[in-house]
């Protein structure tokens, strides 16, 4: 399971095992979705597994998970999203009403979007055999702009920004779990971020690279990117926006924010003249009111992440093993 | 004699030879048994060619090892006979040889000798208060050195190019400076300059100092470019200063250093023969000194006259006055203190607040001499940095990383080479216990009972040291810190570099910590060389083995804070069974849940719940024990820690063991305790509500005059359901909720039985192992009170116990540890 947790071993996972398996030009592109050239016309293509505990949360299900989690994935690469594919396995005995639901807010997202479900599959397990359901979805999206959306884009200089403030996913999805009698106001922040994303490209902003937050946090996203891309970064801690709700059952809960999961937030790396407008046109938009600057592409390097705290200290910021095992002696 | 044959002999010093005055000393021997021949240094230590008579050479050799100067220690010495040239008419030192591998023979930074401070406190001397005056028995090393051999082109005195008048005594064999590398004057050597926080300069010279001196006096907080890098000085008897000094460092409690001279040591604090021999050391380290209570309670001290008063009275009817004994340097003032003043003065209570401990040092070179002369009381002397980051040894980075902090900066024109903090020991068990190992220590080699294979050893995430193996010794880096910190990180990186480039070795395999996630064990994974993983407490107990040259098999207590354990899970308070074989946990403690896991060691009150919320589950416990306590089962005491959301979300998080991982570590069974008694809900800094704890238990036995009271509660073995015997302080924590602390009496006692029950469970694990030897290991062994206990049970009970004492029992020791575990896994 320490796999699972968007860390270490997860990357491990993937570059010795998955990537290798699978080489090609395409996945080397290290993004969200792959965009392909077809006669012409650049589609984006992209495909994800969805799991969660509890089905049903505050601000969302499985079924608007499913849809988000894979229209942002095309969003990443500013396409436009246009057919989606949704495979089920469903565990035998779970209920009609339930399942009648999630696939209602599937729908309902992916419609939003401007986009349709086209093709699906359903399979049935043996009870005991799954947890009630799964849904693997994949997506296409049309590429209209002529931007390289992608780590390989970012330049030392870039500003860091994010979208909205972080962490509420997976708050939320743990207060609901644990029915923990707190920070039982927090939603979940599932959304789809491709209206957002066409905005911007429509307002003319160079978008170096677009990551979505999901596993693993903000800090896993940066990370992964600032390895991808071979840049050095740094973040600054204050400039991070977190929720007093969040951050507070953060605190209790011993959890670091910046590697708290999201379903509905990204990380934008634009040129540092851009920042400004960026930010403004973000802000202009339900899904981007707190978007803030975080940070700064420092140069060539590593990959190394840091973080600045108000003092002027600066951390490391290191993906994590599965779990947050301390270090402390 | 006349008939005795003339012979030839080499001889091969190796050791610590360079740089502590050999070459000058074995000329002047020479010449006097009237032998021929030359002395140099090589990269393999100092080689002698010595013709004489056969009878000169014997005497020769035995007065080599008998007489060497105080700072040499000559580990090997070996002969060989040579054919007589009879070309030689006299005897020469020869220049230094620099082709082979080099060896660790640069000695560590070493405080001035009190011919040097006769000379910086005699107005005829044309030495007189020039502060970096040296000889070839003290003064910078380490600190300065670029390249091996120490000679002075490979310093950063190299470009102080030598007078007539230093040359004269830098060639006269007869000189104390003769090949003084580092020797110079005020005509050619380094010179002071005090700057403004712009890096302006307000005086140089004399004036530079005095002015510091007057501003100290204003309260002003003066950054000084010291022996290892910069230091941040305040007047220890001014609150405001004090105070000032805490909030720009962003630093509420962790106590603060004092620089002082013995007199104020022995003034402010209870100083043991123990005490003053370490004080008194050429490092200069800090030592933790009890203070007497009268300055605790902050009363004032008054009493017949003091060493230092008396020898003021002296002083005063002979001129100025050094007393070679005290070290103590009596310089006339211009502008002394007002009577009651100076070293009199008492002690700000900001500068340690609520601990019966000082960390005192004594000045460390000439310069601190001059102002702690000059200003007349203790100092404030805390490392110049931002708080986890390393000291700044550069002058143009202290006023960029120290500004805000810093109003003035002391400084000079020698370059510091690599940042060295400030070494810090105790006295415990009547030997010296190693906390901080930096300058003044490093990088003095640790012989080795076996040698080596070629490996480098990164060490741990926190306190982190490095390690490089060469042959029959470990050289073990200063401490870096904590890397956390992208500086300190960057510090432990460069140091990895730096001492195979000093030192040689050739390391072909990089020895870590098993935990993925130590930013040291990353740093080795970008170096390119195959990883010998060494688990946490093996090294701890490895550390302490290859510093005594102990040989398994025996046993090891590894009382520590937080390590990753073998099992996946997290130890900290093993009992390992060490042998030829291997090594095998035999015993270890019940385990404590972390509720927040890394956020409940920066909160004992956390662990403090979780122990009563597991304890009150114990089978046996009455029935309003038992089951859930809810809010009302949370003592009072501890119950005020928390709001009511906290303690109900907390509750919440034990219940439904959501992030509240068990460990075995014996150190945040301190944490749990210390917040139970009340005495340190939150650390405002690391180990805090330990070291109150250990004070806590101190008050007892300071305060009861009887031989101290059995336990009035035990901590007895039990068997685990996987049969792993398991240290079960449950029963001991139900014991204090039955009876809880009400005064500070109450609590005294209580936190003294701690400490006794854990002795005593010590000799019961340990006879599970039916082994001679146990050996004591990890962060827990910096109490004094508890390495003391166990030392005592341990032996009462028939043992051998071994303790680190010149290596740190905490992370700071894990490198040398990481070293001597992974050599049975590497090549040779
Ligand atoms: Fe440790
Ligand atoms: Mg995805
Ligand atoms: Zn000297
Ligand atoms: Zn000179």
């Amino acid at each position: 399971m320490a796999h699972g947790g968007g860390g270490r071993l997860m990357q491990q996972l993937l570059e010795l095992l998955v990537r290798p398996a699978l080489d090609n030009p395409w996945l080397e592109q290290r993004h969200d979705s792959a965009v392909l050239d077809c006669g012409g016309t650049r589609l984006a293509f992209t495909t994800d597994a969805y799991v969660v505990k509890p089905l049903q949360f505050p601000g969302g299900d499985i079924g608007k998970l499913a849809a988000c989690g894979t229209l942002n994935d095309l969003a990443m690469s500013g396409a436009k999203p246009l057919f989606l594919s949704a495979a089920l396995v469903i565990e035998e005995g779970f209920p009609f009403d339930t399942l009648r639901t999630v696939l209602d807010s599937l729908n309902a997202a992916v419609k939003a979007a401007g986009a349709a479900v086209v093709t699906g599959d359903t399979k049935v397990v043996e009870n005991g055999k799954g947890d009630g359901l799964y849904i693997t979805t994949s997506g296409i999206g049309l590429v209209e702009h002529g931007l390289s959306i992608g780590p390989a884009a970012i330049r030392p200089g870039d500003a860091v920004l994010v979208s909205g403030d972080i962490g509420r996913h997976g708050v939320a999805i743990l207060s609901a779990r644990e029915s923990l009698g707190f920070a039982t106001t927090v939603e979940s922040d599932c959304a789809d971020l491709s209206g957002l994303v066409g905005e911007l490209i429509a307002a003319g902003i160079e978008i170096r690279c677009l990551r979505d937050l999901t596993r693993g946090g903000l800090a896993s996203a940066v990370l992964e990117l600032a390895r991808d891309a071979k840049l050095d970064m740094e973040l600054i801690e204050g400039a991070v926006p977190v929720c007093e709700e969040v951050r507070a059952a953060c605190e209790i809960l011993g959890y670091d924010p910046l590697y708290v999961a999201n379903e509905g937030r990204m990380v934008l790396f634009v040129p540092q003249e851009q920042a400004e407008a960026t930010l403004g046109l973000l802000r202009g938009h339900p899904l981007g009111r707190d978007a803030a600057r975080i940070g700064s592409v420092i140069q060539a390097g590593a990959g190394r992440v840091s973080l600045r705290n108000a003092y002027g200290g600066q951390r490391i910021l290191d993906l994590l093993s599965g779990e947050q095992l301390p270090r402390i002696c | 004699m006349s008939t005795s044959p003339i012979q030839r002999q080499r001889l091969s010093l190796r050791g610590q030879v360079q740089g502590v005055g050999m070459r000058p000393f074995v000329c002047r021997l020479a010449q006097e048994l009237d032998l021929a021949g030359w002395v140099s240094n090589t990269p393999e230590g100092v080689v002698i060619e010595a013709e004489g008579n056969e009878a000169a050479l014997a005497r020769f050799a035995r007065r080599l090892t008998d007489e060497a100067p105080p700072p040499a220690r000559i580990d090997e010495c070996s002969a060989m006979p040579l054919a007589a040239t009879g070309q030689e008419s006299d005897f020469r030192v020869v220049p230094s040889r620099n082709d082979g591998a080099p060896e660790p023979c640069v000695p560590p930074d070493l405080a001035p000798c009190a011919d040097c401070l006769r000379e910086l406190s005699d107005p005829a001397d044309r030495r007189y208060r020039y502060p970096f005056l040296s000889c070839t028995a003290c003064g910078p090393r380490y600190s300065i050195v670029r390249s091996l051999p120490f000679d002075r082109e490979r310093t950063a005195m190299a470009g102080f190019a030598l007078c007539p008048d230093c040359r004269r005594e830098y060639e006269n064999p007869a000189d104390r400076r003769f090949h003084a590398q580092t020797t110079c004057c005020p005509a050619c050597g380094p010179q002071l300059a005090l700057w403004d926080s712009q890096g302006i300069s307000l005086a140089e010279g004399d004036g530079a100092l005095r002015l510091a001196v007057e501003r100290l006096r204003q309260g002003a907080i003066v950054a000084l470019k010291g022996v290892g890098g910069f230091q941040l000085l305040a007047d220890a008897g001014n609150s405001a200063a004090v105070e000032q000094l805490r909030t720009r460092k962003h630093r509420p409690a962790k106590p603060f250093a004092l620089l002082a001279d013995r007199t104020m040591a022995e003034r402010l604090c209870r100083v043991s023969e123990e005490e003053i021999a370490l004080l008194l050391e050429p490092a200069a380290p800090i030592v933790l000194l009890r203070r007497r209570k009268e300055e605790i309670v902050g009363t004032t001290h008054s009493g017949p006259l003091s060493l230092r008063e008396r020898a003021r009275v002296r002083g005063a009817q002979r001129g100025t006055f050094i007393s070679a004994q005290t070290h103590d340097l009596d310089l006339p003032h211009p502008n002394p203190l007002p009577e009651g003043e100076g070293a009199r003065r008492e002690i700000a209570p900001q500068v340690a607040p609520d601990l019966p401990w000082l960390g005192l040092m004594l000045p460390a070179s000439p310069l601190h001499h001059l102002l702690l002369a000059d200003f007349g009381g203790p100092l404030v002397a805390t490392s110049g940095n931002r708080g986890g980051e390393p000291i700044c040894v550069d002058e143009n980075e202290a006023l960029a990383r120290l500004a805000g902090i810093a109003d003035l900066f002391l400084v000079h024109d020698r370059s510091v080479l690599r940042p060295l903090d400030d070494s810090v020991l105790r006295i415990a068990a009547d030997r010296p216990l190693t906390l901080r190992r930096a300058r003044g220590y490093v990088p003095a080699p640790v012989p080795l009972a076996e040698p080596l294979p070629p490996l480098l050893a990164v060490g741990g995430h926190l306190k982190n040291t490095v390690a490089l193996g060469l042959g029959r010794r470990a050289l073990l880096s200063q401490h870096l810190g904590d890397l956390d910190d992208v500086l300190t990180e960057q510090q432990c990186g460069a140091a990895l570099q730096e001492l195979p480039r000093l030192f040689g070795g050739n390391p072909r395999r990089l020895a870590v910590d098993a935990h993925p996630d130590y930013a040291s064990r990353r740093l080795a994974e970008a170096m390119g060389l195959p990883l010998l993983a060494v688990p946490h407490h093996l090294a701890h107990a490895m550390a302490c083995a290859a510093e005594h040259g102990l040989e398994p098999p025996f046993l090891a207590l590894a009382w520590d804070g937080i390590g990753l354990g073998e099992d996946g899970g997290l130890w900290g308070g093993e009992f390992l069974r060490i042998d030829e074989q291997g090594h095998r946990r035999i015993a270890s403690f019940v385990p404590l849940r972390l509720p927040g896991g890394e956020k409940a060691v920066k909160e004992p009150r956390r662990t403090a719940l979780a122990a009563v919320y597991d304890s009150a589950r114990l089978p046996g416990a009455n029935a309003a024990e038992e089951g859930h306590p809810g809010l009302h089962g949370v003592p009072a005491g501890l119950r005020a820690a928390f709001s009511d959301t906290e303690l109900a979300a907390l509750l919440a998080m034990l219940e439904k063991n959501l992030n509240t991982p068990p460990c075995s570590s014996v150190g945040r069974l301190f944490d749990a305790v210390s917040a139970l008694l009340g005495l340190c809900p939150v650390n405002q800094f690391e180990g805090q509500a330990a070291m109150r704890l250990e004070a806590a238990a101190g008050a007892f036995v300071w305060n009861t005059a009887a031989d101290y009271p059995a336990p009035s509660a035990t901590i007895p073995l039990v068997r685990d359901d996987t049969g792993l015997p398991r240290c079960d302080w449950r029963p001991w924590l139900r014991n204090l909720l039955r009876h809880p602390a009400v005064d500070d009496a109450d609590r005294a006692a209580l936190a003294y039985s701690f400490h006794a029950a854990l002795a005593d469970a010590a000799p019961a694990a340990a006879r599970l192992a039916a082994l001679p030897t146990v050996v004591l290991c990890g962060g827990c062994f910096q109490n004094r009170l508890l390495l003391e206990l166990c030392v005592e049970r341990l032996r009462h009970a028939g043992f051998d116990v071994y303790w680190p004492q010149r290596i740190p029992p905490n992370d700071g020791g894990l490198a040398l540890g990481q070293l001597w575990a992974a050599r049975r896994q590497a090549p040779a």
